[in-house]
């Protein structure tokens, strides 16, 4: 099975684009956009870690006295993941990205580059994720910055009040990718009021730069797939029938990794299709935040209001019909009304305003504890975007020629570059 | 994995228990109202749907796997993952995993899958020769993969429909013939295991092969890293349905004639 994989590795090493790419002296081998965000980074591009680490899974209880609908009965407080040396150290707290978890493959990988260089170490799930919507979220309506940034404060210091009796801190660093690294920013600074934290480095990774203006890239992925995105599920079934003859024409052991990077060498979808499926992804786990915001709110948006829905009841009908909601959708009948009642006046372009770090770029701008790792070549940013990170964040940003959006974060490149910035 | 007659008993229990639970009224004081989007606005093909007319029962028994690994399962897993050096945890997963290549075997064959036959007893004979017994695994790096089969890809391999979709206590997800394939394979195991009769002689036959039988369940869940509902995905009852099943169909299919 090794060898089969280096062979795909060296396959896609030698072929002659590769190796005009990797002329730049940055070895992550990936060269789309789309493909890079995909894959991810091949195994042996990784570092090695240790098997065994200290860790504890902390389960948090943010809001007193919380009821929860019988459907998310296994849901019992805020998870976040701790991992913690014998002796003083930092301690980093690291945010997920939009719709992950605490235990996210990428998330998990920053935190044992982070253990093993001697950092005590907080995981945190996003604030689009379910279980935050349920446990932790305070107007449990995800997506402003300001809000879940509070939520976020508030969290990490329920996370420092559970382990502060057992481990020595020597100082706070905070750190976040997608999504995860505009919250961090936005949490950064209310740090600045509270203190709490003092928090002495930042890092953020791939952030975009309006959460508005991202998703729309995201969105108009999608729109490129026939019939576009109403029809989604004719295009999933394509991808899926696709998917199998591949598998049954050549003589493959298992669906594995050296299946997927065979489908990547030999083309198997067109770049359309393929910014096609990550379009898809992103609806899938918007459908979840969604469903979630909703039951928890009782809006009667997906589900019926009152509607009390029980552990057995079948969900499908949901799931079709949040995949089928666009972010507009969400942004201009869910999210915009719910703001607007809080802040009568409030316009849908500054709230999109406000979802953004131009609204914060003074702090930015002056503050020297920020750090920024981006790619040339991520899919949510414009390039106009890209030169006002640059502009803004001046010898604090560094920028990798490749790796999609999040594609080459585990590379050992990247992870080396993450450690020595809270060194 | 099997169950032995009183495991079985408080399995039955266990499930009635957590069936009961089920019946319970649903409080609902306000009256309904119809959602700003329904399903018959959807106009378009179901996508990651598999056959379900269970899924109420499957729901239920989903619910039940997930208390049982949480009160009963894991906390063994965990205590054995504690107490068990990791060299050693490995050379039990190795040796049970020679074990169950029995399985492997005889349905490559079932299949007619003359190479992949072959290679299975040769990393068989490999691996209970020069890795002692199956405590380690030289055969994977003389390039003699590992072909994992069971009954219920011999079936699907054969024609067979997977028939609907179906949560087994304990076991997880199945499907109506993959659950047949389990009883196959489970029955040609015992079957081989009587014949050959390793204890017969040493008085305490049963005690030796009921631990046996605990330590394979254990060593299976220690190599699972699935956790049920640890996604936190509202829904993620189908998403595991649906790679369940998509897994099973593809990898069981028959190869298609190169084109």
């Amino acid at each position: 099975m090794k060898r089969l994989r280096m062979l795909f590795i060296a396959c896609l090493v030698l072929s002659p684009v590769q190796s005009l790419a990797t002329d730049d002296g940055y070895g992550y081998p990936i060269v789309g956009s789309y493909e890079a965000t995909i894959l991810g980074t091949p195994a042996n591009l990784m570092p090695k870690y240790p098997a065994k680490m200290r860790t504890r899974q902390l389960v948090l209880d943010v809001i007193p006295d919380l009821q929860r609908p019988p459907i998310f009965f296994y849901d019992d407080g805020l998870r976040c993941t701790f991992a913690y040396q014998e002796k003083k150290a930092p301690l980093v707290f690291l945010i997920a990205g939009a719709g992950s978890s605490d235990r996210a493959p990428k998330i998990l990988t920053m935190m044992k580059a982070l253990y093993q260089a001697g950092f005590h170490v907080i995981t945190l799930p996003s604030p689009s994720h379910a279980n935050f919507i349920i446990s932790a979220s305070q107007s449990r309506v995800p997506g402003d910055l300001a809000d879940d940034a509070a939520d976020l404060y508030r969290v990490m210091e329920a996370a420092w009040k559970e382990v502060e009796g057992d481990i020595e801190v020597s100082s706070f660093h905070l750190c976040g990718y997608s999504l995860g690294a505009s919250q961090a920013a936005f949490v950064a600074k209310l740090d600045e009021e509270r203190r709490v934290f003092n928090f002495r480095k930042v890092l953020m990774i791939n952030p975009p730069v309006s959460l508005y203006g991202s998703v729309t890239r995201i969105e108009e992925m999608l729109k490129q797939i026939p019939g576009g995105p109403k029809k989604q599920g004719i295009f999933f079934n394509k991808m899926l029938s696709k998917f199998s003859q591949f598998y049954r024409y050549g003589n493959f052991v298992a669906i594995n990794d050296d299946f997927l990077y065979a489908m990547y060498t030999e083309n198997i979808f067109t770049n359309e299709e393929t910014g096609g499926l990550i379009g898809l992804t992103f609806r899938i786990n918007l459908a979840g935040m969604i469903f979630s915001s909703d039951v928890m709110t009782n809006s009667g948006y997906v589900v019926p209001k009152n509607r009390v829905l029980s552990p057995t009841d079948s969900l499908y009908d949901y799931f079709l019909v949040s995949t089928h909601l666009s972010f507009y959708d969400y942004f201009n009948e869910y999210f915009y009304p719910y703001f607007q009642k809080r802040r009568p006046g409030l316009t849908k372009e500054a709230l999109i305003e406000s979802e953004s770090l131009r609204s914060i770029e003074g702090y930015l701008k002056s503050s020297a504890k920020f750090g920024v790792m981006a790619n040339e070549n991520d899919f949510i940013l414009t390039s106009a975007e890209l030169d006002y990170l640059r502009q803004l964040f001046g010898e604090r940003i560094k920028i990798y020629p490749r790796g999609g959006h999040l594609g080459n974060l585990e590379y050992k490149e990247n992870l080396a570059y993450m450690v020595d910035f809270f060194k | 994995m099997t169950v032995t007659r009183n495991q079985a008993i408080i399995l039955a229990l266990m499930l009635s228990l957590s069936l009961a639970g089920c019946a319970a009224t649903r409080v609902n004081t306000q009256a309904e109202v119809p959602p700003m989007h329904s399903i018959s606005e959807v106009r378009d093909q179901r996508f990651a749907d598999v056959a379900d007319p269970w899924e109420g029962f499957n729901r239920s028994m989903y619910r039940f796997n997930f208390y049982f690994d949480k009160y009963l399962f894991l906390p063994v897993v965990n205590s054995y993952e504690f107490v068990t050096p990791t060299f050693l945890q490995e050379r039990i997963s190795n040796f049970y995993n020679n074990i169950r290549e029995v399985r492997n075997i005889t349905n490559s064959l079932f299949q007619l899958k003359g190479t992949e036959s072959v290679t299975t007893l040769g990393r068989f004979v490999t691996n209970s020769t020069l890795g002692l017994g199956g405590l380690f695994d030289p055969a994977t790096s003389f390039s003699l993969e590992r072909h994992d089969e069971d009954f219920g890809k011999t079936l699907g391999y054969w024609g067979a429909a997977s028939g609907p979709y179906l949560v087994l206590p304990v076991f997880g997800p199945s499907s109506v013939r993959d659950t047949g394939g389990l009883a196959v394979d489970t029955a040609i195991r015992y079957g081989i295991y009587a014949g050959i009769d390793p204890f017969g002689n040493t008085g305490n036959s049963f005690a030796i092969s009921a631990g046996i039988t605990t330590l394979d369940a254990i060593d299976t869940r220690h190599q699972q890293s699935f956790r049920y509902y640890d996604s936190g995905y509202p829904f993620e009852y189908y998403m595991v349905r649906f790679f369940y099943h998509e897994k099973r169909e593809i990898e069981s299919g028959k190869p298609l004639p190169a084109k």
